[in-house]
């Protein structure tokens, strides 16, 4: 990036999104130098690691809602939808199906939902806002219901634990969560970058209206992107029941706001129309590097909660003065 | 256009005659059924619903409605710190005309004018857990919760031989109950065991996952820790998966709080030293079965019964005295 910058001097003016990316990766770099002072264990292996497998499922959470955010919309039922799904899974599973059926069915069900935020969206011309409402509540709902307030237990399955806590690659520590979060976060810029779906992703969201004028079927990417988006809630699932071995009912609200968080410092602007595939991940990054070096300190919860709020604020704000300022 | 609304008025009103005509069915019929099978009916509001520890206290109740011949309503809110939700719930539980009122209060203050209005129009309350407080004329069912964290710090004392360092991971920092489990045990260590160091107290909302992280965070700071005491369910089997993640079982011990299927299997392996018990079932019985005799003018004699708590573990958690307070 430094050499970049020094040879080609107008880079960053002509690419926003390169520059956004550099400042939260220098910012991310900044906060891991802070907590290595403040805190010898926070750069060791074990950490590192832990650090990672505790930005997976928020990590994929967020690379699934910044798809609607870039299109300005938002889909606040991932949260729900992530327990809705592995709550569906494992009673699949528990019922005689085969495990692997119940996994696929599970991340179909996530799909499924994202299906309908954006049927609803689209079609039904709800705001995206109150449609991934309705959703979230429906889901927390039947969550609740369908799991008659118990949690699910895979125990009877020898390896689910071990589907996000094992490691495959044969190294102690690097577990299959990270591995899943990265090989999602390259299909997700594989699919960002060089396919359709990025492009009309970013056309819808910065104008909605010239995108379907210039003959883009709008309706029909959006309930698209809203499905992709379900089903990265439904993977989120997978990975978050197999670190538990059980799927937990009562979890799931409040874990959008912190996706949403991540995609929002990975510079996913939520009027639309721009962000990245690696912000987001950087995004995610920084939120669990905070918590994880707060923690160390032995911080309590509710500061941990306020100084990821005021992260927030800066990071906003610091895009938007930029912003302010290219235009002058 | 006129005429649509037109027609969605009329609509509209045959939908509220319908309506109000099933209901006045409805209403006639409890009436009719109270009249003639005299079934006294008793409100039951709980801190909680989805929890299985909730689902015990349920059953228990249920249980004991059926000997007695009431019928009960057991509500709670979707998560323990809804005092407006649990409110309101209270309130239209009142509508309905209870002879008595089972309550556990998230916050007593929020409650206090309604049931003393109730008390004085003679009907009987009951506390249960986290109970009404001793200033409402209430008698309440609980388990005495300071004394539950008393027992759990002799029982790790006694496992750490001693001395060692130890780590204390709640779930809440604003219920009472909690804030006792945390201050029995803290209290009895200090008192009593000058050798054991308490070197961390984190509070994770008793959220698996969160837990995990928290676990993890409390052992890259302090390699040294030797016991690591969990205040509920969630907290313990979430610690528990998050030693998993650190294959740290078997080095450092974890003492918990409560039962579930999880927290069972992870205490017959030996991989979790022991937890604490209370007894739900036995609670909800007891409750049900006070209001009852409230009901007919018996003197309980005793405003506070001690619904019970017991230490479990490998070894005596097939006891026929213990394993009727372990649930899934």
């Amino acid at each position: 990036m430094n050499t970049l910058k020094d040879k080609k001097p107008g880079i960053f003016a002509r690419y926003p999104a390169v520059k956004h990316k550099a400042i939260i990766l220098a910012a991310l770099v900044a906060i891991w130098i802070a907590f290595r002072c403040l805190s010898p264990n926070y750069l060791s292996y074990t950490n590192i690691m832990t650090i990672l497998l505790a930005t997976s499922v928020n990590g994929i959470l967020a690379l699934g809602v910044a798809w609607t955010i870039m299109t300005a919309g938002i889909d606040i039922s991932i949260g729900t939808v992530m327990t809705f799904s592995c709550i569906c899974s494992g009673l699949l599973f528990t019922s005689g199906l085969p495990i692997v059926v119940a996994i696929i069915a599970g991340i179909l069900v996530g799909a499924l939902c994202g299906f309908c935020n954006g049927f609803m969206s689209a079609k039904l011309g709800l705001p995206p806002m109150i449609a991934t409402l309705s959703m979230q509540m429906i889901t927390k709902g039947l969550s609740l219901v369908f799991s008659e307030c118990k949690p699910v237990y895979f125990s009877d399955c020898a390896w689910y634990q071990k589907l996000a806590t094992g490691s495959f690659l044969g190294i102690k520590g690097f577990y299959n969560a990270i591995i899943i979060l990265l090989v999602l976060a390259i299909i997700s810029y594989f699919l960002f970058a060089k396919t359709v779906l990025g492009r009309y992703t970013l056309a819808i969201g910065s104008n909605r209206e010239a995108a379907r004028l210039s003959g883009i079927n709008v309706d029909r990417w959006l309930i698209t992107i809203y499905s992709v988006c379900g089903a990265y809630a439904g993977v989120a699932g997978l990975v978050m029941s197999s670190r538990l071995n059980s799927a937990q009912p009562a979890l799931g609200p409040g874990y959008e706001m912190d996706a949403i968080a991540a995609a929002v410092i990975g510079g996913n602007s939520l009027s639309g129309g721009e962000g990245t595939i690696g912000g987001v991940i950087i995004g995610a990054l920084i939120i669990s590097s905070i918590q994880n070096g707060l923690r160390l300190m032995q911080v309590t919860t509710e500061s941990q909660s306020a100084i990821i709020g005021v992260v927030l604020i800066i990071a906003v704000a610091f895009d938007q003065m930029s912003k302010k300022r290219k235009k002058n | 256009m006129k005429r649509i609304v037109a027609l969605l008025l009329a609509l509209m009103m045959v939908l509220a005659l319908v309506a109000c005509g099933a209901q006045e069915e409805v209403v006639e019929e409890v009436v009719t059924e109270a009249v003639t099978e005299d079934v006294p009916y008793v409100a039951m509001v709980s801190l909680g619903y989805s929890h299985q520890f909730w689902q015990a206290v349920k059953q228990g109740a249920e249980e004991a409605a059926a000997e007695y011949g009431v019928t009960i309503t057991f509500e709670g809110p979707e998560q323990e710190t809804m005092v407006d939700e649990q409110v309101d719930m209270l309130n239209t539980a009142i509508q309905n005309g209870p002879e008595a009122i089972c309550m556990a209060a998230i916050d007593v203050a929020s409650v206090a004018t309604i049931l003393e209005e109730q008390k004085a129009a003679g009907i009987p309350l009951v506390g249960f857990d986290a109970g009404l407080g001793e200033d409402l004329p209430a008698v309440n069912v609980a388990s005495n919760n300071a004394e539950a964290g008393k027992l759990a710090a002799v029982n790790a004392a006694e496992l750490l031989g001693g001395a060692g360092k130890v780590a204390v991971l709640g779930h809440t920092e604003t219920v009472p109950d909690g804030v006792a489990r945390v201050d029995g045990f803290v209290d009895e260590i200090k008192a009593n065991y000058p050798d054991i160091e308490i070197v961390d107290i984190q509070y994770a909302e008793g959220d698996h996952m969160k837990s995990a992280e928290a676990l993890k965070g409390m052992l890259l700071a302090d390699p040294e820790i030797d016991l690591v005491y969990c205040t509920n369910e969630g907290a313990c089997v979430g610690a528990y998966n998050g030693m998993k993640e650190l294959g740290v079982v078997g080095e450092v011990m974890l003492v918990g709080f409560d039962s579930s299927k999880a927290l069972k299997d992870g205490i017959r392996s030996g991989e979790i030293a022991g937890a604490i018990t209370q007894n739900p079932v036995a609670m909800g019985y007891m409750t049900v079965e006070a209001a009852v005799k409230l009901m007919n003018g018996e003197d309980l004699g005793t405003n506070f019964i001690d619904s019970g708590f017991a230490w479990y573990n490998a070894d005596n958690m097939d006891d026929p005295a213990i394993a009727p307070c372990l649930y899934d």
